[in-house]
């Protein structure tokens, strides 16, 4: 039998430099951060990219002082059509970079070369364009009377997009007028010390973005300091819930996009074909590493075998491996402590008597990974069924009624996403009545769009990021409340 | 000719379409409001015995959240034009009952008959204000997005569940009706723990609910100590959201605290009106912005493909 | 695995076909064309390219399908077909030649026993346009002219008026017709003119139905129409013929046909085969390329990678 082996086809490493080591980019200069540098290794190797201040309290404060008196002097005097404007020659840099921008992505992430060229990077410049055209029409977005910016934003990003969330946090306040303090995640710092190149290239006023590096206690800095006046943050419901706390009582606003488990359900009438391709595209998607991955798979009993056993052919053609090789289908798990995780949560799984499996990969023996795994026979009182994994893991339920998928997909805290499939118009509509979750892809799973608002109900947090909604986060109105 | 013996009512509890006495057996004194020039007076209730109302405790909190609950996926999913009907129903037969009301609001926020009059003219304006929003708020702030690519993405608004509402503790009705018609108008169902020294209007309202087309369990009213029940309602993890503009001049209050609670399921919070750590209420008199109905929303985002 | 397809609902009349054929699980065209665009992002480089474009180049049916084409012209086709390159002569042959049926003769004369088949389009092709006895009448005509491949034509507007059953029993009837006086028989393949199906559900639909009816090969497109031969179009197929081996055990052919221009283009359809119907199918006995042009595209990338200079059109023959 003739086999179609793909030769390794590797995107060039050559298009990035990398520094041997990053300060913090407070004031539109790099300087070096007070706390303890630490290393960002690529997850696919374990090689040291570089090392990376940490930025303390006292540099946080310095950030915050640079966003506040840039806000002060330069950026909320400025008109909605100049600001527009950077953001426009934002958008542009980041086109024109956008190779250089993926490479970067993808060897500090460990997510593969196709995904962070055709998804990551040309949505992180789509949100720019986006936004650069709102930044002088707020009044006509319908938030009210005589929008206002809110002032100094500290934003707190997640390490699984690392461009892709920055671009959703800084593209939309800086529209609205805003200044801001951007924190990436500590395993995967480098695009945002990238893009504040882009800042500089662009000629955006200092102080107007400041990125500063670090773990939590950085994050927490921002959180608790008195001069910023709203927190965006990505990442677990459990520093979700940490950040709602400590501001409480105070007049610091929060948008919050936490984690889920959401539901992917299956009708016996689907478009099968199509159903696996959304299936695996809601949980191989970047590793798995998405908040909104369609973790469960809830199946109509009638067509369980024949859709596992679909699902169980086509995850035999994944590959597997080196994240810079442009057929790679699934990279390298973001940290070992990541992995750790996943490998302890499929421990559970197996513990609890739901059955695992993987298709036949080989896995490099250097760096992060973890192999496609479904599990079958799961029941909602699981623990694969309840919580996040935040990895390339599938539990699959059955139901028999729409009701009983509907009271199944609903049953757990969060409320992030949850996916139809279905050639049935009547009851697409019907079921996306009743999910409780904010995002609904019907037949579809995994698109993202800059108009597209996007957040969760119950404990996957609150307010909305992207579209006409995700402006509300960044301003103040004037009417009587 | 003697003058007639006024036959008194009695101020229960509104839970879950029914008038309950407290489980706790409790009740308390409440007291008229000193006159004052004043809209609504912020002074303390110390005239006229007015009545007893019940003192609801944790249980009867617990309860209420129980009945709304239950009746929330009914009353989201009546059409909005059927709620719009109902809301307006409300502000009819509080038309009828506004003599009563009057009397209420001027002996409990001590305010001359006239100036009464205009609370209820008010709260009976706001209420039939807030009842035509219901067929209309999803357009406002709902729509499609052009996304890049062939879907139908459309957003639209959907009630966020069960809504605490600690409701103003001046303004005991135009403040009351303020705080409930926007979180019920979009389909949530709440629990309000009313004013505590000025909850007789709060109960002939519930009265109003009740002989409505409001179905059992969509409003549910609790009289009592607002610092004894609100941390029970702060931290109770089915309760979706909570809104805390009663917490000024609540005594023993500390809405910080409250919203600190609320973090334990990620409560959406309206804090209370004010600066920093200050708590104040709103001058109800104005029209108000959409916030106090946005504020209880949640954005559900709806992708299709477009194909043959 | 199962050889005759016994789980089956009859084929008594058009109703129950038609409950078949739409009881068959539908197609979304976005998430169908997206996946079709994931797989062509697939990068082949060096040994992998080499291969596919010698697999590519076996499996072209190499097309003249023209009003003014001539002895002449087919005999310099089957010419180029015998030695495509050369200047290289490990390069492979294409699979057949495929001419109009008048002319299947001239290419079985020219082509000899070489092993490379002899195709001819039948039953009033493109069209299809034909009394039964005159589409039964031109595939024997081929057959008897020394074609050993028949590519017919459904009939398409039978097929948009839902006359399932008459589609069904003019593949049963051409297939018979493709026997020979020796007992064996041309292959077929039921192109089934898919830029007129119009929609993907039609694809697969028509799909089941030819191959129920006995095709050997089901073939996307005449080239006649636009468009011809797609991407998603193709994979739809290649889902039908596996979801087919899997119902019946009996394993069909692919042929896309039209539009496949570009060495470019064949490694799509390459990966394509093998990541959906998989490698039983990486053969010319079960996948097919209907071009004229392809060739000469595959043998400059071919020259490409063996010299490592960028080859020019001079160094090709034209056919």
């Amino acid at each position: 039998m003739p086999t179609f082996d793909y030769a390794p086809a590797p995107e060039s490493r050559s298009v990035v430099t990398i520094a041997n080591s990053y300060g913090l980019f407070i004031n539109g200069e790099f300087n070096d951060g007070h706390g303890t540098p630490f290393d960002t290794i690529n997850p696919a190797t374990e090689e040291v990219l570089a090392q990376v201040s940490e930025a303390s309290t006292a540099d946080v404060d310095r950030a915050v002082k640079a966003a506040r008196t840039a806000y002060e002097t330069v950026w909320s005097r400025l008109s909605g059509a100049d600001r527009g404007k950077y953001l426009f020659r934002i958008a542009r840099l980041l086109q024109e970079r956008a190779r250089e921008f993926a490479v970067l992505e993808t060897l500090d992430n460990g997510k593969p070369i196709k995904e962070s060229r055709d998804v990551d990077l040309p949505l992180a410049a789509a949100h720019f364009f986006y936004h650069a055209g709102w930044a002088d029409k707020l009044e006509y977005a319908g938030l009210g009377p005589a929008p206002r910016p809110v002032g100094v934003v500290g934003q707190i990003i997640p390490w699984n997009f690392p461009m892709l969330m920055l671009a959703w946090k800084v593209a939309p306040a800086l529209a609205c007028g805003n200044t801001v303090v951007l924190k990436p995640a500590e395993t995967t710092p480098l695009t945002a010390l990238l893009f504040a190149e882009i800042c500089q290239q662009a000629d955006l006023p200092p102080g107007v973005v400041n990125i500063v590096t670090g773990a939590g206690a950085t994050g927490q800095a921002i959180v608790e300091h008195p001069d910023v006046d709203k927190i965006a943050f990505t990442g677990s419901t459990e520093v979700g819930k940490l950040i709602a706390r400590t501001i409480a009582g105070t007049r610091k606003r929060a948008t919050l996009e936490l984690g889920g488990k959401a539901a992917n359900i299956v009708f016996d009438d689907a478009a099968m074909d199509q159903a696996v391709e959304g299936i695996v595209r809601g949980i191989f998607f970047n590793q798995g590493h998405v908040c909104c991955a369609g973790s469960r798979l809830l199946v109509q009993e009638s067509v369980h075998d024949d859709l596992v056993h679909r699902l169980q052919r086509r995850l035999a053609t994944i590959r597997v491996g080196d994240p810079m090789d442009k057929n790679t289908d699934l990279g390298a798990i973001n940290s070992a402590t990541q992995l750790a995780r996943v490998t302890d949560m499929v421990a559970v799984g197996e513990a609890e008597g739901a059955h695992r499996w993987s298709p036949v990969c080989e896995l490099p023996s250097r760096g992060f990974w973890f192999a496609p795994t479904i599990f079958t026979g799961v029941s909602q009182a699981h623990r694969v069924a309840q919580e996040e994994i935040f990895g390339p893991v599938l539990s699959i339920i059955t139901f028999r009624t729409p009701a009983e998928a509907v009271a199944k997909a609903n049953n757990t805290p969060y409320g992030l996403s949850a996916g139809i499939w279905t050639e049935k118009g009547s009851k697409i509509l019907w079921m996306a009545d009743q999910l409780r979750a904010g995002v609904v892809w019907a037949n579809t799973f995994n698109q993202f769009d800059p108009t597209s608002p996007f957040g969760g109900f119950k404990e996957s947090g609150y307010g909305r990021e992207g579209g006409r909604h995700g402006l509300e986060g960044y301003v103040t109105t004037g009417g009587a409340r | 000719m003697s003058e007639r013996v006024e036959v008194r009512k009695t101020f229960k509890l509104y839970i879950g379409g029914a008038f309950p006495r407290s489980e706790s057996g409790r009740s308390y004194a409440v007291h008229a409001a000193p006159r004052s020039g004043r809209s609504t007076s912020s002074g303390s209730n110390t005239g006229a015995f007015l009545a007893n109302a019940a003192m609801a405790s944790r249980k009867d909190a617990r309860d209420a959240v129980v009945a709304a609950r239950k009746a929330q996926p009914g009353w989201a999913e009546a059409t909005a034009y059927n709620r719009g009907q109902v809301l307006y129903r409300v502000a009819e037969v509080m038309q009828g009952r506004s003599a009563q009301l009057v009397d209420e609001v001027a002996a409990a926020e001590g305010l001359s008959a006239a100036k009464a009059a205009l609370s209820v003219d008010t709260a009976i304006d706001r209420w039939v204000w807030y009842a035509g929003w219901a067929d209309k708020l999803a357009q406002v702030v709902g729509g499609l997005n052009p996304v890049a690519g062939p879907f139908f993405n459309i957003s639209a608004p959907e009630p966020t569940g069960v809504v605490a509402i600690l409701a103003p503790q001046q303004s005991s009705l135009l403040g009351l009706v303020s705080v409930i018609a926007p979180v019920i108008v979009s389909g949530n169902t709440c629990v309000v723990v009313t004013s505590q020294d000025r909850p007789l209007p709060a109960v002939t309202l519930g009265e109003i609910l009740a002989t409505s087309d409001v179905p059992g369990g969509v409003v549910n009213l609790l009289t009592g100590v607002t610092a004894e029940m609100a941390p029970w309602l702060a931290s109770h993890r089915d309760v979706n959201a909570i809104d805390l503009t009663g917490a000024a001049d609540a005594s023993n209050v500390s809405w910080g605290e409250l919203e600190a609670a609320a973090a334990t399921n990620l409560k959406r919070v309206r804090r209370p009106a004010g600066e920093a750590e200050a708590a104040v209420e709103p001058d109800w008199r104005l029209t108000p912005d959409l916030s106090r109905m946005t504020d209880f929303l949640e954005t559900k985002t709806v992708w299709h493909p477009k194909g043959r | 695995m199962t050889t005759v397809a016994h789980d089956l609902p009859p084929v008594s009349d058009n109703a129950a076909l038609t409950r078949w054929l739409h009881g068959l699980p539908g197609v979304d065209q976005v998430g169908l064309e997206a996946r079709a665009a994931g797989l062509s992002t697939r990068s082949i480089k060096t040994t992998s390219k080499a291969w596919a474009i010698d697999t590519a180049i076996s499996m072209i049916d190499l097309t003249t399908l023209e009003g003014a084409d001539t002895p002449g012209k087919v005999r310099s086709l089957c010419a180029k077909a015998l030695v495509p390159d050369p200047s290289d002569p490990t390069t492979p042959r294409p699979a057949a030649i495929c001419v109009y049926g008048d002319l299947a003769h001239v290419a079985r004369e020219a082509l000899g026993d070489s092993g490379i088949h002899v195709a001819a389009v039948a039953t009033a092709f493109p069209s299809g346009r034909a009394s039964m006895p005159v589409k039964l009448a031109d595939t024997r005509d081929a057959v008897a002219g020394g074609a050993d491949e028949i590519d017919m034509v459904i009939d398409r507007g039978a097929f948009l008026s839902g006359r399932y059953l008459q589609v069904f029993e003019e593949i049963v009837a051409v297939k018979e017709a493709c026997r020979r006086p020796d007992g064996t028989s041309a292959h077929l393949k039921v192109i089934l003119e898919t830029g007129e199906l119009a929609t993907y559900d039609n694809v697969r639909r028509a799909s089941f139905l030819a191959m129920r009816a006995g095709g050997d090969f089901i073939k996307t497109s005449t080239g006649k129409v636009a468009p011809a031969a797609t991407l998603p179009v193709t994979l739809l197929m290649l889902e039908a013929v596996r979801d087919w081996r899997e119902l019946t055990g009996v394993q069909i052919g692919v042929k896309p046909a039209g539009g496949i221009r570009t060495t470019k283009d064949a490694m799509k359809y390459l990966v394509t085969v093998s990541e959906i119907a998989g490698p039983d199918w990486l053969t010319s006995d079960w996948f097919r390329f209907g071009a004229s042009g392809l060739l000469g595209d595959l043998l400059l990338q071919r020259q490409k990678l063996a010299t490592g200079a960028y080859s020019g059109s001079d160094y090709v023959s034209i056919d």
